[in-house]
């Protein structure tokens, strides 16, 4: 079931249009479960809340659709404040996680639902139905209850009955949790497909760094309630603002230490006496720690022995012991003790290559220059 | 060698214990299920004289005017007490599921007090307070010069059964509506759905099943009832035809049976109707604990709409049981809005004379009950843990009798046991007290195996094979893993096969031979008989209503503990 969405009049005549939060506060109770989000999502672009359950990114996203009232703050759709408008008057589309088909209608009657209740002329929802159902391949189920269809037909159905309305925005809550991985795969790049093809201001949420970062134009990662950082995947993965976005983005090895003068600048002394010059800005005695990913580690030598050889060009040598280790296949994940800290290596494998056991005292070479100083 | 290995090892799979017990069942149900029902059946197909198989008893069936007449009238009272059972229940559910209400205890109470009151047992107190010369007409013509005939003839019937019987309405809808996951209004809600056509076009839809259900059930329980159109005096509906051709005509009479077969096939019928509108409909919506429809806040006037309806039907409600315990005080009660007076004496008649219909009712109702839980355990295990073939038949044959009514099991055990004599004394069999145990056991039997099957469903099958594991036989398995980890839901089934085989009627009327074997609802018919007798049937009754309330309490304890100490474990 290899399907890709096919282009149809759907895609013409939508206006992309932006979605502006400000100030946005809500509590339940005492429980402050959004704090003072500011987010401005442009006009067509494929934007996710990213954050693990429980930071406030599926609150958000209902308060988008209606569905949560804010205590202070704004939402604006294109330009017009809809803080004030119920659920049913907010031209907003929403995939629910669950899909939320209703089961006592056909595919059919599910997808006409909207176009319905606006008051359609029935010949034009007619074609507008066959339009969405066409869109997303499943034209020949039309007359299927949502119970007759697999998990990827009825995310496809709940997709349908969204777009069929035109919304100005796609609101997308889980829209992949609910599929096995490989439909996960296959689905996220239709979703992307889709998206483009319609030119919709899309928002996703997701508790998965993985999805987000391989069809979102931008990704706001949340935690406890707060905006950590809004940027391009990349953008995030590389220059992370904080220790939460450096770890929830990919594995991150955090150094303890102190940030001390050294001749020529400053650097980043651990306790084990090793020094890694930091960039100019960071003044001495700043708090904070050293972040940096398993790829920027070289090993150098397996077997710890000092002959001699330098560390490379721009690299800081790092001595250890390896403590764990995990086979991923296509590199070999070590986990190595150094002066009483403990980093991830990745060291990439050749069918045929040796593990190294533990306890074999090993030689790292770290580049400098991709560590990051991280102040929280 | 291997072929001898292979046939002890297949030996050795099906272990003799399940089978004897799925055996003994077997004879059990046959023997007091089966054989009764389906002599009932061909009596009905056979000729009075020559015991040929004919239709002719059929023919003078709808050829009798008193008997279509009846046919009508049952027909009649079954509908309109649904339609009345959901005028009551659907204000009651909308408003516990979709607004904040503080009174959702009280609608909840509401749901319970009318089933702790057999319908017959009130019937007589409704008559005082609604009928023609009844205390609310009464109050009426002395004011407003008007009466309103609630208790003429079939209306009676109609507006006490729909009393009783709302909460099998009110409790599956509002469980229905509950179960429908919110995303589902949403979701509409978020393509521009609102208001009455929300509910209209998703709401009510999804809730479906669960009125389709519970106004089924009103409908066949209705139908089967004797003792309320008994106790009425309205003798025109099916199963009063059917009680009184049998106990004043005799056994051998062929029309007795014919109405029987009427009643089973209507039972049927009904059944057969609601399992064709919920056909792929089990609209189990709940996903991932988001239920629950979303609730507003009443303005004002709302509320007070509110309260008043509730208040209402909570008046309605408490009508039989304030006009019986009335009842049971009163020197003289007629033709006045309130008793002359009160008094205790009773309570002491009951005491005094009829000590026997309590103490017969407490034996008779715990040996049911005992008989149901244990049969009930026993059919639930073999199905779900069993590889016994045809297993599941057990629990179909139980199962089937759901659609045999009351009276229906009573005249198939008269037909089937009053030939037999009892060993040493000769009497018929059909008179023994054993008997009308076994009676009661049957009828309540389906309640009792669901509730058993729930409880064994939530007993992983990893627990007893964790059991076995560490060396536990079989049964030591059953009795120190499954049986206590059932035990509240064991315990629930119980008390509630307990409470209503309590104040069962209608296979009891036929059964009883004598008042000294006869139980409390026997006894409060024979006394609703005559008007000096009504003040000591009261008093009965409201005994009745005792045990019936103490055991659904009772049961509802067990169930909540049940419930509390799983959701501990979490």
């Amino acid at each position: 079931m290899n399907h890709q969405f096919s282009p149809t009049s759907l895609a013409a005549g939508m206006e992309s249009v932006g979605v502006r939060i400000d100030g946005v506060d809500l509590s339940y109770g005492s429980h402050r479960v959004l704090k003072d989000i500011h987010l401005d999502i442009k006009p067509g672009e494929f934007f996710a809340f990213l954050g693990p359950s429980g930071c406030g990114k599926t609150t958000l996203l209902r308060l988008i659709a209606g569905f949560n009232t804010a205590q202070r703050g704004a939402v604006t759709i294109g330009g017009r404040d809809i803080s004030g408008l119920p659920a049913h008057k907010r031209d907003v589309g929403m995939v629910f996680q669950s899909y939320a088909l209703w089961p006592h209608m056909t595919v059919r009657r599910n997808v006409a639902f909207g176009l319905e209740e606006r008051r359609v002329p029935r010949a034009e929802i007619e074609r507008r139905v066959d339009a969405a159902l066409d869109l997303v391949g499943l034209k020949h189920l039309a007359d299927r209850r949502p119970s007759q269809l697999s998990g990827g037909q009825q995310q496809r159905v709940a997709l349908a009955r969204t777009i069929v309305i035109e919304p100005k925005v796609l609101l997308l809550d889980e829209p992949l949790s609910n599929l096995d991985a490989k439909l996960r795969v296959q689905m996220r790049q239709e979703l992307l497909s889709l998206q483009r093809k319609l030119g919709l201001t899309t928002i996703f949420v997701t508790h998965d760094q993985e999805e987000a970062n391989t069809i979102c134009d931008r990704i706001a990662v949340m935690e406890d309630g707060i905006v950590q950082q809004v940027g391009t995947p990349q953008e995030l993965y590389d220059h992370p603002a904080n220790l939460f976005v450096a770890g929830f983005l990919g594995t991150a090895n955090v150094l303890e230490g102190q940030v001390r003068a050294v001749d020529g600048g400053t650097a980043f002394v651990t306790g084990g006496g090793v020094a890694i010059p930091l960039p100019r800005g960071v003044e001495p005695g700043a708090e904070g720690k050293l972040m940096f990913r398993p790829q920027n580690l070289f090993i150098h030598q397996e077997d710890g022995r000092q002959d001699g050889g330098a560390p490379r060009a721009g690299h800081v040598r790092l001595v250890g012991v390896v403590r764990h280790r995990e086979f991923l296949g296509a590199s070999i994940r070590y986990a190595v003790d150094i002066g009483g800290q403990q980093v991830q290596v990745d060291a990439p494998h050749q069918a045929g290559d040796a593990l190294l056991p533990t306890d074999t005292p090993i030689t790292l070479d770290l580049a400098a220059d991709k560590a990051r100083f991280l102040r929280r | 060698m291997t072929s001898l290995a292979l046939t002890r090892e297949s030996i050795a799979r099906v272990r003799p214990g399940p089978a004897v017990a799925a055996v003994l069942i077997a004879l059990f149900l046959l023997l007091f299920l089966v054989v009764p029902v389906v002599q009932v059946i061909f009596v009905a197909f056979q000729d009075k004289t020559t015991g040929a198989f004919t239709l002719i008893n059929f023919a003078d069936f709808f050829q009798n005017d008193l008997f279509m007449r009846s046919f009508w009238n049952s027909f009649y009272v079954s509908a309109m007490s649904v339609v009345v059972a959901s005028a009551l229940a659907l204000p009651l559910a909308y408003l516990t599921t979709r607004f904040e209400f503080r009174g959702a205890v009280l609608i909840q109470s509401l749901g319970i007090i009318p089933l702790i009151m057999p319908p017959f047992i009130g019937a007589v107190a409704m008559q005082l307070l609604f009928g023609r010369n009844g205390t609310v007409n009464l109050l009426l013509r002395d004011h407003f010069g008007i009466s309103i005939p609630f208790m003429e003839g079939l209306n009676g019937v109609i507006f006490v059964q729909s009393i009783h019987y709302f909460p099998f309405i009110l409790i599956n809808l509002s469980a229905s509506l509950k179960n429908i996951d919110r995303a589902m209004e949403e979701s509409a809600q978020n393509l521009g759905c609102h208001g009455f056509r929300l509910f209209r076009r998703i709401v009510f839809p999804l809730a479906m099943p669960g009125y389709v259900a519970g106004a089924s059930l009103v409908f066949i329980k209705v139908f089967d009832d004797l003792g309320t159109p008994l106790l009425l005096n309205v003798n025109d509906m099916l199963a009063p035809q059917a009680y009184l051709r049998i106990s004043s005509i005799g056994i051998a009479d062929p029309m007795g049976y014919v109405i029987s077969v009427v009643l089973i096939v209507c039972s049927l019928l009904a059944l057969w109707v609601s399992a064709l509108a919920m056909k792929g409909k089990d609209y189990a919506t709940v996903q991932r604990g988001g239920g629950g429809l979303a609730r507003r806040r009443m303005k004002p006037l709302e509320l007070v709409a509110a309260y008043a309806v509730v208040l209402l039907i909570l008046v309605l409600v408490l009508a039989p049981h304030i006009g019986l315990t009335l009842l049971s005080f009163a020197t003289i009660w007629s033709f006045s809005p309130f008793p002359d007076a009160f008094t205790m004496k009773h309570y002491g008649t009951v005491f005094l004379e009829s000590g026997q219909y309590i103490t017969n009712t407490l034996l008779y109702a715990s040996l049911a009950a005992l008989l149901d839980v244990v049969i009930g355990t026993a059919i639930a295990y073999l199905v779900l843990r069993s590889k016994l073939p045809g297993r599941q038949w057990l629990d179909y044959i139980a199962m089937a009798a759901l659609a045999v009514p009351g009276v229906v099991l009573g005249i198939g055990y008269l037909r089937s046991f009053y030939d037999v004599p009892m060993p040493f004394t000769g009497q018929p069999l059909s008179g023994f007290w054993l008997i009308l145990v076994f009676a009661l056991a049957i009828r309540r039997l389906p309640y009792a195996l669901r509730a058993c099957t729930a409880a064994l469903q939530q007993v992983s099958n990893s627990l007893e094979e964790a059991a076995e594991n560490l060396g536990a036989t079989k049964l030591r398995t059953i009795s120190r893993v499954v049986v206590p980890l059932m035990s509240g839901g064991i315990l629930a089934g119980f008390v509630t096969s307990f409470a209503t085989a309590a104040v069962e009627l209608s296979a009891t009327i036929m059964l009883v031979h004598s008042q000294s074997d006869a139980p409390l609802a026997y006894g409060l018919y024979v006394y609703m008989q005559s008007a000096a007798g009504r003040g000591p049937g009261a008093a009965l009754g409201v005994f009745a209503v005792v045990i019936v309330g103490l055991g659904t309490y009772l049961s509802h304890v067990i169930i909540e503990r049940g419930r509390r100490e799983r959701g501990q474990d979490h």
